[in-house]
């Protein structure tokens, strides 16, 4: 706990302050030094070097080095600049927090990139259902351009950039990063045919873009202030600096927490009291979701595993959105993961088969089991369809759809059956869910 | 005659002219049009085709993707309840049950007096506050079922006029600025970043090389 205590808040520190989300405050604590910096004193590759240097993971689920991402920018005029904040994968709530109470520090984030890869315009995509972030988010883009951070010459540098906050409109596929770019066009969401894999070769109009998430911008003014090196002394090995855990579900203090990358076992952030606090009512864990509900599931044995990208990813899961869901011993395991395929089924973009027929069919399975219709027969049906969008269910997974949203489907459900089978077997042969 | 009004044919206009491409405009102008009429008509189908140089068809077949963007009337207050894991496990399942009775709607109906329609929603990203409620994309949680009945009864007294606007007014901050540099500006500008990149990159290389030598 002591160790805690000397880590840097990185994106977090302004969470509480009075108007956290105004540039009084903003400048008050240091906001758009690091811009004034960048532009006046650090040329553009600079910029991008300390960034390449911190080894700052990509923090939207993926979990790509975002200084490597910078670097295979096609070079071209013409290039766009998008943050991706259209947070919506189930129990992930930092981006919304990081748009509502420090919208200035994304903007200075997202300014700093513009500059370092040279956009010609950088848009902050927005996830529709965040109404009051649409709205602090603006009124801080209204500030930053008042105070001359946005738009002509900024502080004199010679260097211009507008920047445009683009409302979704409720859409979870759209935080995929090709669906994002066919939605901002004014498209239907459905993400495009890859290869090119990469919106750096191809991207906004067909121009090469680069796609950052809300987090990972906020984390770029403070590499640009204290270098890259001192944010990659924090962490472990390749997970370097901190990041913001969601932790969610039956914990007695669930929310966001800011922590060293890799230093400490989810049973740390569930257990102790400046986080978690411990299991709601005492009880014990039964199984938890360690980041978003894409990734498979871990059971208690798996508490002790640090949160690090690596260490998760050896294990057969992800960290992914950072987003960490507790279940204790009173859950239905069944209902849980029906829940999951249902949220699936109901935002699979519909292009591919295996996505859009498979989530259906293994929705409406998982709900005769659960309502007490299920049949012994309907596991092994199962585990098929799930076989079917994932071939082998192997954790990176096979891939038979155009994008990740077909493999995520079976995560929760294979899960399910592989670590609680007897738990299905109860509700096939009662006829119903023994915890209603 | 248009289907927006003058004012907001205005405002629409300056949401066109923020992107290199007005196709790019289609979104924000469906939330506009639900600002002014509640929810998507095809007159303004048509005006925003107009806008965005594409067919009624493609802002029609591109709106129906969308979740929040409604062809057909809906209630003042779209009440939105969160049933996904983080909320089904502090009990948005039996929440969304009461809602349904306390409105008398199934999820998806609208009331009667038009002014509840009731969604059962996806993760809303208050999952540290579940179960989450969102009316018109404003937030309220924790929610139980009695907290639920005062907030129905609040919003039928007009209590929250000032903090949740009718449905399809999603933004009420406006932007203050158009572009202030245009495109070709910028490209010609990053022509000459570009070329001062090469020659930074030639210098250090030449530096280099006569180092080895």
């Amino acid at each position: 706990m002591e160790q805690a205590n000397q880590v840097p808040k990185i994106v977090t520190s302004r969470i509480g302050l009075d108007e956290s989300w105004g540039i009084k405050t903003y400048l008050a604590t240091g906001g758009y030094t690091a811009l004034r910096k960048a532009l006046t004193s650090m040329t553009p590759e600079q910029v991008a070097d300390e960034v390449s240097k911190s080894n700052l993971l990509g923090r939207g689920g993926a979990g790509f080095e975002v200084g490597r991402k910078w670097s295979m920018l096609k070079p071209a005029p013409v290039r766009y600049l998008v943050v991706n904040g259209d947070e919506s994968e189930p129990a992930t709530f930092k981006d919304h927090m990081l748009i509502e109470n420090d919208p200035h520090q994304i903007v200075e984030g997202t300014l700093i990139s513009a500059y370092a890869v040279g956009a010609a315009r950088a848009f902050i995509f927005v996830r529709g259902e965040f109404a009051l972030g649409l709205e602090r988010l603006q009124a801080a883009v209204n500030e930053a351009y008042a105070y001359g951070a946005i738009g002509r010459n900024i502080f004199g540098s010679g260097f211009s950039v507008d920047l445009v906050v683009h409302p979704g409109a409720g859409a979870y596929i759209c935080g995929e990063e090709t669906a994002l770019l066919e939605s901002l066009e004014g498209k239907r969401g459905n993400p495009r045919i890859k290869p090119p894999y990469f919106p750096a070769v191809m991207g906004l109009y067909g121009e090469p873009t680069i796609v950052n998430n809300v987090e990972s911008m906020s984390n770029i003014p403070w590499i640009v202030n204290n270098g890259g090196a001192s944010f990659a002394a924090l962490g472990v090995g390749r997970s370097t600096g901190t990041r913001i855990f969601a932790l969610a579900g039956h914990v007695n203090r669930p929310g966001n927490y800011e922590v060293e990358m890799a230093k400490l076992t989810f049973r740390d952030l569930v257990d102790r009291p400046e986080y978690g606090g411990g299991m709601r009512l005492g009880r014990q864990v039964k199984a938890f979701i360690p980041g978003g509900v894409s990734a498979p599931w871990f059971g208690p044995d798996q508490l002790d595993m640090p949160l690090s990208q690596d260490d998760v990813a050896k294990a057969g899961s992800m960290l992914g959105s950072g987003s960490i869901v507790m279940m204790d011993d009173h859950t239905c395991m069944v209902r849980a993961a029906w829940r999951i395929a249902k949220f699936f089924w109901r935002e699979s973009c519909g292009q591919c088969t295996p996505c859009r027929e498979g989530s259906g069919w293994i929705e409406k399975m998982m709900r005769r089991i659960e309502l007490g219709s299920g049949r012994e027969s309907d596991l092994d049906l199962l585990m098929d369809a799930c076989d079917n969008i994932a071939p082998g269910l192997t954790w990176p997974p096979q891939q038979t759809t155009i994008c990740v949203l077909g493999p995520s489907i079976p995560s929760s459900v294979a899960s399910a059956i592989r670590m609680f089978r007897d738990e299905f077997l109860v509700h096939i042969k009662e006829g119903g869910c023994p915890y209603e | 005659m248009g289907a927006f009004s003058p004012e907001m044919r205005e405002r629409a206009e300056s949401l066109v002219a923020l992107y290199p491409e007005r196709r790019s405009a289609l979104i924000p102008l469906c939330h506009l049009a639900q600002e002014e009429a509640g929810y998507l008509t095809q007159p303004f189908m048509e005006e925003i085709a107009e806008l965005t140089g594409t067919t009624p068809a493609e802002v029609y077949g591109t709106a129906s993707f969308y979740d929040m963007l409604h062809t057909e009337p809906v209630g003042k207050y779209l009440v939105g309840v969160c049933t996904n894991i983080a909320c089904l496990l502090q009990g948005g399942g039996e929440l969304l049950e009461h809602a349904e009775q306390a409105l008398g709607v199934a999820a998806g109906g609208t009331t009667d007096d038009e002014m509840f329609t009731l969604e059962e929603v996806e993760c809303v990203a208050h999952c540290d506050k579940a179960p989450a409620v969102q009316v018109n994309y404003r937030f309220f949680g924790p929610l139980t079922g009695e907290s639920f009945d005062n907030l129905i009864a609040k919003l039928r007294a007009g209590e929250y006029d000032g903090v949740v606007p009718p449905h399809g007014t999603l933004v009420r901050v406006r932007r203050e600025n158009g572009i202030e540099v245009p495109l070709e500006e910028v490209f010609a500008e990053r022509r000459e970043m570009d070329r001062a990149k090469a020659e930074r990159k030639a210098a250090a290389e030449a530096a280099k090389a006569k180092e080895g030598n």
